[in-house]
């Protein structure tokens, strides 16, 4: 279909930069990009009728990262004085 | 507020009766990498290609010391053992429990649906019975015209005895008014002829009526002493 209607999964590489200037960058438009996503991701593993460990562990998981990302810079300097 | 311009259920989304949950989530593995991704890197590294990534990509980050060890990572790895150990222990127990919750639920909407239905079914029953009932108005409706017949009947023969028992209440009156006319008459006529009679004996004539009682009566004594 045309480009602006395709999901960011069926976007190829080469066409990423096309396919970012289409969709809304205001603010509205990527709240609504946002609450799009979070809606999806819950449908497809936390609003199931047996689920399992899956759903939340990948949302702490990413938790761990982004707070992992955020402290780089503190945790590469301790260290160094750590392991005198 | 409710625009009014707005136009209402245009599009085919329906909203009840809501779709049911799907019954599995989507497919994970090891409970942290979703399954689209071993499937995007089959087709060109097979099924070890995103394992052998996952090494490279943590080999490059220990060297690199992106990732740096220090007392947090002890405490992740321990902190990651317990829970998985939990989970592993414990989680079809804790599945299971919450299944039983969810099926006590829904069998209670479906109780009250049942209810519900079960009521609307006695409720069409007894419709069906009253208007099986309404066919039978007529047998009503002749009874009661049978019993206003009665009730007319009863009022007018009633009506009739009264009337009859006024007249005859009357001509007895007439009846028993010329009787005592009559006899009044009769007592006022015996009584002036006494009355004339008495007065009309004259005292010589009552003498002359004594002398000859007198003379009958010694006659009388004479043929009764001959008797005798």
């Amino acid at each position: 279909g045309p480009l602006s209607e395709r999901r960011l999964m069926d976007v190829r590489l080469g066409e990423l930069p096309a396919w970012l200037a289409t969709c809304e960058l205001s603010p509205q438009g990527l709240l609504g990009g946002v609450r799009k996503a979070w809606s999806s991701y819950y449908d497809k593993y936390i609003n199931v009728k047996r689920g399992g460990p899956a759903g939340i562990s990948m949302l702490l998981a990413g938790y761990c990262l982004l707070s992992y990302g955020w402290s780089y810079q503190r945790i590469s300097k301790i260290s160094f004085l750590v392991s005198v | 507020v409710l625009h009014t311009t707005r136009p209402l259920h245009t599009t085919q989304q329906c909203l009840a009766p809501l779709p049911p949950l799907p019954e599995k989530g989507g497919e994970v593995r090891h409970g942290l990498i979703p399954e689209e991704f071993f499937q995007f890197l089959y087709p060109k590294t097979g099924v070890t290609g995103p394992y052998m990534l996952g090494t490279g990509l943590l080999l490059y980050f220990l060297s690199k010391e992106i990732y740096v060890i220090n007392h947090e990572t002890v405490a992740a790895a321990c902190i990651l053992s317990v829970i998985i150990y939990g989970i592993k222990k414990f989680g079809s127990d804790v599945a299971a429990f919450a299944d039983k919750l969810n099926e006590e639920k829904i069998a209670k909407a479906l109780s009250v649906k049942n209810e519900a239905i079960k009521d609307l079914e006695t409720a069409i029953e007894q419709e069906k019975k009253e208007q099986w009932r309404v066919e039978g108005r007529h047998y009503l409706f002749d009874a009661k015209r049978n019993n206003i017949a009665m009730l007319l009947e009863t009022n007018y023969r009633e009506r009739l005895l009264t009337v009859y028992n006024e007249v005859k209440k009357r001509l007895d009156y007439q009846v028993a008014l010329q009787n005592l006319k009559r006899q009044k008459e009769q007592d006022h006529m015996i009584q002036w002829v006494e009355k004339s009679v008495v007065q009309s004996i004259t005292p010589q004539q009552q003498k002359e009526s004594i002398a000859k009682c007198i003379l009958d009566l010694k006659a009388l004594s004479k043929s009764a002493q001959a008797a005798v």
